[in-house]
């Protein structure tokens, strides 16, 4: 197989690994903009003032929103993550290409499958599908096919790394990029087996060939549906190092905590799926309790930790590079402008202080009384996989344009405001919902007026005023969702570079293309950095650590003026 | 020492390095926030007064649970002139006004919750919340107070009202097209 050299990174290209890259990002980039037209026409139906769809099709969008963006654009664009993570960093070959291509199509027709049962209107039964609710065979059949094919890729990934070993194609131990890659499969792996375990009896149940146990189900089906949230975290700090790496030479602090990191996430996944399981009936305290810290909290602590270790590599990284002055210049004096960058600090910053500290107030046992199934879940959930996860890869896409698809990124200007279009619109959807929610605000409901129905319920006047952020926000975001794809298609249409114009750059080009950072430093200069060490990180750790002491205790006190319940 | 390096590079040789002091205190700080975080919940079922996961929970059959239901309605009617108090837009939703103290049945069914409850401030219900088909989503509007409703699974907790008015339960769990309908009513008296 043929094979070229990276211009900008030195590495070695095998062409199938290439195109394996090409193919599942598009694919990811297609289901996508499904997704965002989705989003849209949500946005203009729980915005009461306008009200779009109607009820039918309000569930039946939510249903096609849910899995086009959560499953199938975030998966596909991880496989191509970990195409690029493996066998693309490593040098080597993709060890068995058919089947890489094999279980692409096995995806791809899974995904296809899904999506026709649900515009069918065959499976109105939301991403969830919480049995007893009855979608078509087919649509159960198509996530299997699709699950299936994920796996697969993922033990390519690993055979990638036994042959890269083997063939001695690095020296020393993987990047951190690709360990990060690593866990998230690992992850993937016990993901997808819940998976198998869930969706292959509900296949057979909608057959009428078994019984299934609704509390059951709701407790493997989150084994699945949480577990891989965690695949989608692993993944996307796997990418804030990449990308902090090429846009400003951001290094790591220290193998060993990075990586021990990582590896709580990996031991401490636990029974996920406890978070979503917190007011229901049938399981013990003890268990909700131990579950839902995932263990004592240890995989939060794993994400605190990367929340220091990234922005203080790039700290780290700047400082190296002489913007030395004050606390912040590193950060002042930033990239702003590319978009690979402020990608990353806004998936950062968002994921951490919006995402994060919300997470884990709404995952405590008790506090989940006041958010379970209100606004307040999709607001946090659309700031850790979608400002977080979705944001980093849009991100990551920036520099694959270049790297990988060798064009230039279109529309450039466009490109280098898209990441705060995006950022900012999420962030003012998600503030809308998890506020609204406070109020008792239902997710996944069509008509918060409540006509028609037994009694009235008139939520107060602020209420339209959070909705009203909701529709505003979230309009924002799909325009930026929407300038994305506009930008990675009309990129891909342009006419391939050479590498001399790789590397002369120009618009379209970002910048840490075209000069890329230094990567590794001398020991007297690495000496120097220990000694600077990351002050202006530290400031904002402990901001943030003050943010999350309040929302956290607030959330209590809220919770004691309800009724005794227990 | 070794020479820093991004994350895109193959460390060589062993970098079981000694941690910097910055990091070494923010993992130390995160981890003992860690640690509280995790004691309050069990601290919360002792000294707190919500807590979802007390009480007495178990399987119950559709039918059974109907059956209960039926029985606590029949037990504790408000009645009017010799006729039960109907309540709701059709009026076809019982009133029902249980004494402190008493075993209470919620059913959740496509798309109605029944009944509706009149109860006392300050007493204490042992409540028993259950799905006669789809999961529903128990919301108790304004507190924001929410549950999941699941078939074949009796959740049962002990409330205790704190101020009295009028409240609604939203369904805030998708359970078919008329789950945005599906409103019900809880009335607390002194
Ligand atoms: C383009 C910007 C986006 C906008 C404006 C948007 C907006 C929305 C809205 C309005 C809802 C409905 C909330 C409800 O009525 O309960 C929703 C639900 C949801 N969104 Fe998004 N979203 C966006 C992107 C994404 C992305 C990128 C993902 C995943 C990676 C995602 C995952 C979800 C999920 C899982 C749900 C819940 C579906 C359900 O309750 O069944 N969204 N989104
Ligand atoms: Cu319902
Ligand atoms: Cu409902």
């Amino acid at each position: 197989m043929t094979s070229r050299t990276c211009p900008i990174l030195g590495l070695k290209i095998e062409r199938h690994a290439e195109w394996l890259v090409r193919v599942n990002a598009v694919t990811a980039i297609v289901f996508f903009l499904v997704g965002v037209i989705a989003a849209l026409l949500l946005v203009l139906t729980r915005w009461q003032a306008v009200h779009y769809l109607t009820a039918p099709w309000y569930y039946r969008v939510l249903t096609a929103h849910g899995l086009n963006m959560l499953i199938f654009f975030i998966i596909f664009f991880e496989m191509a993550v970990l195409y690029f993570a493996g066998p693309i960093m490593l040098n080597c070959r993709v060890p068995a290409p058919g089947v890489g291509w094999a279980s692409f199509g096995l995806m791809l027709l899974g995904a296809l499958m899904v999506n026709y049962y649900v515009w069918a209107g065959k499976a109105d039964v939301l991403f969830t599908s919480y049995v007893p609710m009855k979608a078509h065979p087919g649509y159960y059949l198509g996530i299997i096919l699709f699950a299936v094919g994920a796996l697969v890729v993922t033990g390519l990934f690993f055979a990638a790394l036994v042959v890269a070993r083997r063939e001695k194609t690095y020296k020393g131990s993987v990047p951190l990029v690709t360990f990060g890659a690593f866990t998230a499969a690992v992850i993937a792996v016990i993901t997808l087996l819940h998976g198998a375990i869930i969706y292959i009896p509900t296949f057979l149940w909608s057959l009428g060939l078994m019984d299934m146990d609704a509390e059951m189900y709701r407790m493997v089906w989150w084994g699945l549906g949480h577990s891989s949230q965690q695949i989608n975290v692993a993944a996307h700090v796997a990418c804030w190092y990449l990308l902090a790496g090429l846009t400003v030479g951001g290094v790591v602090l220290n193998e060993k905590v990075s990586r021990t990191a990582y590896v709580l996430y990996v031991l401490f996944i636990s029974m996920a799926s406890a978070h979503h399981l917190l007011v229901d009936p049938g399981l013990s305290a003890p268990w909700k309790i131990w579950n839902t810290s995932y263990a004592m909290y240890l995989a939060v602590l794993a994400s605190m930790i990367h929340g220091f270790t990234v922005p203080g590599g790039i700290e780290a990284g700047m400082r190296l590079r002489g913007f030395n002055q004050g606390l912040f210049q590193w950060l002042t004096r930033a990239p702003w402008f590319d978009p690979g960058f402020s990608a990353l600090w806004l998936s950062l910053v968002i994921f951490g202080f919006g995402g994060g500290i919300t997470g884990v107030v709404i995952g405590t046992e008790q506090i989940n009384i006041i958010a379970h199934n209100t606004l307040r879940i999709p607001g946090h959930f659309h700031m850790t996989v979608v400002a977080g996860t979705a944001l980093c890869f849009m991100g990551v896409t920036y520099y694959v344009i270049p790297l990988i698809f060798r064009r230039r990124v279109a529309l450039w200007p466009l490109a280098r405001v898209q990441p705060f279009l995006f950022g900012a619109g999420i962030s003012l959807m998600a503030i809308g919902m998890t506020y609204a929610g406070g109020f008792g605000v239902p997710r996944r409901h069509w008509d918060i007026s409540f006509t028609n129905a037994a009694f009235s319920i008139e939520f107060p006047p602020i209420v339209d005023l959070f909705m009203a952020l909701v529709g505003i926000g979230g309009i924002l975001a799909a325009v930026g969702g929407l300038s994305y794809v506009a930008v990675a298609v009309l990129s891909l249409l342009g006419r391939p570079l050479s590498d001399s114009e790789l590397k002369e750059g120009g618009p379209g080009i970002p910048q840490g293309i075209s000069s890329l950072p230094p990567q590794s430093y001398s020991v007297e200069e690495t000496e120097a950095a220990h000694s600077r060490g990351c002050p202006g990180t530290m400031v904002l750790v402990f901001i943030f650590l003050a943010a999350f002491v309040v929302y956290y205790f607030a959330n209590w006190k809220l919770l004691a003026l309800i009724w005794k319940v227990g | 020492m070794k020479g820093l390096h991004s994350g895109l590079v193959s460390p060589e040789g062993n970098w079981w390095e000694p941690v910097g002091k910055q990091e070494k205190t923010w993992v130390t700080i995160s981890f003992i926030w860690c640690m509280l975080l995790f004691a309050m919940m069990p601290l919360w079922h002792f000294k707190g007064g919500q807590n979802p996961s007390s009480g007495v929970r178990s399987k119950v059959d559709a039918q059974a649970f109907r059956e209960r239901h039926q029985r606590f309605v029949k037990d504790y009617q408000v009645m009017v002139d010799g006729q039960p108090l109907m309540d709701g837009k059709d009026k076809n939703i019982p009133v029902v006004a249980p004494p402190p103290g008493s075993e209470v049945y919620i059913q959740a069914s496509m798309w109605t919750w029944s009944p509706v409850l009149r109860l006392q401030k300050g007493a204490t219900y042992s409540v028993h919340l259950s799905s006669v088909d789809l999961n529903h989503g128990f919301s108790l509007y304004p507190l924001n107070l929410n549950l999941q409703v699941v078939p074949g699974y009796d959740y049962n907790l002990k409330m205790t009202p704190n101020q009295t008015g009028e409240f609604r339960i939203i369904c805030n769990e998708f359970c078919g097209i008329g789950h945005h309908m599906m409103v019900g009513k809880v009335e607390v008296v002194e």
